[in-house]
C-alpha cells in the first residue's frame, strides 16, 4: 500500500506482558532504573517476549559462542526483520505471511554428481545427537546485521552422506517454491524458485552450517523452516532458506541475486569491508539493537575462511 | 472564507498527523528491529507523498476552479521540506555519525545520495524565499526560481527508485503519480483551454 497509517509493526498476543511479570512492575522499575534508559533508546526497551512456544523445543549436544562474545540479537528482531521475498518484499512480510508455509511434512532431494543421491526427510536431521547450537554474526547485502543462535549440523556431515564425486565442484541449493503458500511470488519481483550455490570447498568448510533451529526451538517459518543454509562469512542472501533441493554440479550453478545483478550480487558474495556495493558503501553496517553503526569485519570476523581465496583477486571475484 | 480555513486544517493535518504518529510510536519502542531505517524510509515517504500533494493543487484548481488549493500550497511545500530535513538529519546524524568527510564521500560516489541532496538544496533555496517578502522583491523571477520543484520533486523520486533492491512497484507509483501531474503543466492543456475558450466564445457569438 502507498498510503498507510496502519501501524507496520502490531502488537502481537505473544508480545503481552504476562500478568504476574505486570503486576510485579514497580519492584522490576527499580531494579532496572536507569539502565533501561540507555537501552530504550537504542530501541530494545521493549519487553523481551518469550520465545514462541509453539515452536517444537529442540536438544543440542553441545554449544558453540562463535560471535566474539558479542550480545546475542533479541528475538522479536530476528523474526519480524527478514528477507523472505516468497512471503513479500518488506521486512516484515515474512513474519506476516509465513505462516501459510507447511514444514511438515518435508524432504529435501540430493543428487547430481555423487554416488548416492537420494532423499533425507526432515524429522531425521532433527535427532538431538546430531544437533548443535552455533552463535554467529549474520550480515546482510543491505548494510544491517545481527547475532543470532542457530541450531543445526555441519553441512559437511550432511554433504558426506550421499557420497559426492569428483565431478562435484560445487553445490546448488534450491528453495521451495509453491505460489499456493507463497501468493506474494505471483508478482513475480525475483525469478522463482530462489536459487544459491557454493563452491564445494566452501561447502565443506567447518564453518558452513545447516539451521534447523534458532533459539532452542525449530525455526520461525519466515526465517527459513525447516532446514536453512548459514554461511555466517559471507551476505544474508547466500544463506537461502527453505531448502528443498541440494544438488552437486560440476560447473557453478545459478544463483538467484546474481542473475539478477551480476554488478551488484556477486556468486561469492563474501562479507568485504573495502569492496563497495556499486550504489551503497559496505565499510559499516548497523546491528540491529544499535542506533549508531560500526565498523564491518573482513569475512564477517571469521579470518579462518580465508585460505578458501588464496591467491583470488577479492575486487573482481567479489 | 470558512472553506478557507477547513482548507488551511486539512493542510496542515497532512504534516502534523505523521508527525505525531512517528512520535507515538516512537515513545512505545514500536518503530521495528531498525528503528533508524523506519524513520528514514518514513521521513522519505511522506516528503513525496506532500510533494505530489503540493504539486497536485495547480491541477485540482484547473479542475474544480477553486482558489483554495492554491492558497494552502505554501503549507504543503513547507511540510514537505520539513520532513525532507528530518529525512536528511536522521541520515546525517546515524548514518555517517555527522562525519563531513562520509558526506562528501557519499556525494561523490553514491549517485542517489546526490540525486537526494541537490533536490534537498532546490527546496532549501524555495523554503528561504517562499514568504510574502521573498515573492514581491523577487517579482517575477520568484516564479522561475519555484519552477525548482518540478526537477527537485524528479530527483525524489529517482532518488528512492535508485535504492530499491528489485522491488520497485512503490518508487514507481511515486513517479507515475508524479508524471501525471507535471503533465498538467505541459503546453497541451493551454491548447485544450484555448480550444475550450474558442468553442465557448463560438456558441456566444451564434
Amino acid at each position: 500500500m502507498l498510503i498507510k497509517v496502519t501501524h507496520p509493526y502490531p502488537i502481537r498476543p505473544s508480545e503481552i506482558t504476562p500478568e504476574t511479570v505486570y503486576a510485579d512492575r514497580r519492584r522490576f522499575l527499580r531494579q532496572i532504573g536507569l539502565a533501561t534508559a540507555g537501552a530504550a533508546l537504542a530501541g530494545s526497551g521493549r519487553a523481551e517476549p518469550a520465545v514462541d512456544a509453539n515452536l517444537a523445543p529442540l536438544t543440542v549436544a553441545r554449544k558453540s559462542e562463535m560471535a566474539g562474545g558479542e550480545n546475542v540479537t533479541a528475538y522479536t528482531d530476528i523474526t519480524h526483520y527478514n528477507n523472505f521475498y516468497e512471503f513479500g518484499s518488506a521486512k516484515e512480510d515474512p513474519a506476516r505471511n509465513a505462516g501459510r508455509l507447511r514444514t511438515r511434512p518435508w524432504s529435501v532431494v540430493v543428487d547430481g554428481e555423487c554416488e548416492a543421491p537420494g532423499r533425507i526427510d526432515i524429522e531425521e536431521l532433527l535427532k538431538p545427537q546430531a544437533l548443535e547450537e552455533r552463535i554467529y554474526r549474520h550480515r546482510c547485502v543491505e548494510g544491517w546485521s545481527m547475532v543470532a543462535p542457530w541450531i543445526g549440523l555441519p553441512l559437511a556431515d550432511l554433504l558426506k552422506r550421499f557420497r559426492p564425486t569428483s565431478k562435484a565442484k560445487y553445490v546448488a541449493f534450491t528453495t521451495l517454491y509453491d505460489p499456493k503458500q507463497m501468493p506474494e511470488t505471483a508478482r513475480g519481483v525475483l525469478d522463482w524458485p530462489y536459487r544459491e550455490g557454493l563452491r564445494i570447498d566452501e561447502a565443506m568448510h567447518p564453518l558452513a552450517f545447516l539451521s534447523v533451529g534458532l533459539y532452542g526451538r525449530v525455526l520461525p517459518n519466515q526465517d527459513g523452516a525447516p532446514l536453512r543454509l548459514t554461511v555466517p562469512w559471507k551476505y544474508g542472501f547466500k544463506s537461502i532458506k527453505s531448502i528443498v533441493k541440494i544438488h552437486f554440479a560440476e560447473r557453478q550453478p545459478e544463483a538467484t541475486w546474481n542473475k539478477l545483478a551480476p554488478g551488484e550480487y556477486g556468486f561469492y558474495s563474501n562479507v568485504n569491508p573495502t569492496v563497495d556495493h556499486p550504489r551503497w558503501s559496505q565499510a559499516q553496517e548497523r546491528r540491529l539493537g544499535e542506533l549508531f553503526k560500526r565498523k564491518t569485519l573482513m569475512f564477517n570476523g571469521y579470518p579462518e575462511v580465508a585460505s578458501l581465496y588464496s591467491g583470488m583477486d577479492l575486487r573482481t571475484s567479489f | 472564507m470558512i472553506r478557507l480555513w477547513a482548507w488551511r486544517a486539512a493542510a496542515w493535518s497532512l504534516g502534523v498527523v505523521p508527525l505525531l504518529f512517528a512520535v507515538k510510536w516512537g515513545f512505545q519502542s514500536r518503530l521495528g528491529a531498525n528503528p533508524v531505517e523506519f524513520l528514514e524510509h518514513y521521513t522519505g515517504d511522506w516528503t513525496l507523498r506532500l510533494l505530489l500533494t503540493t504539486l497536485a493543487m495547480t491541477p485540482l484548481r484547473m479542475l474544480t476552479r477553486l482558489i483554495e488549493p492554491i492558497r494552502v500550497r505554501r503549507i504543503l511545500g513547507l511540510w514537505a521540506f520539513a520532513f525532507l530535513c528530518l529525512h536528511f538529519f536522521i541520515y546525517l546524524v546515524f548514518d555517517l555519525g555527522f562525519s563531513v568527510l562520509q558526506l562528501g564521500e557519499d556525494l561523490v560516489k553514491r549517485t542517489y545520495i546526490t540525486l537526494g541532496f541537490t533536490a534537498w538544496l532546490m527546496l532549501l533555496s524555495l523554503a528561504i524565499t517562499s514568504t510574502t517578502a521573498w515573492q514581491r522583491r523577487l517579482k517575477r523571477r520568484w516564479i522561475t526560481l519555484h519552477q525548482l520543484i518540478y526537477p527537485a520533486a524528479i530527483l525524489g523520486a529517482i532518488h528512492y527508485l535508485w535504492l530499491v533492491k528489485a522491488d520497485t512497484r512503490e518508487p514507481l507509483i511515486y513517479l507515475a503519480i508524479l508524471l501525471v501531474l507535471l503533465g498538467f503543466r505541459l503546453p497541451w492543456s493551454q491548447w485544450v483551454n484555448d480550444r475550450r475558450r474558442q468553442e465557448s466564445s463560438r456558441t456566444e457569438i451564434s
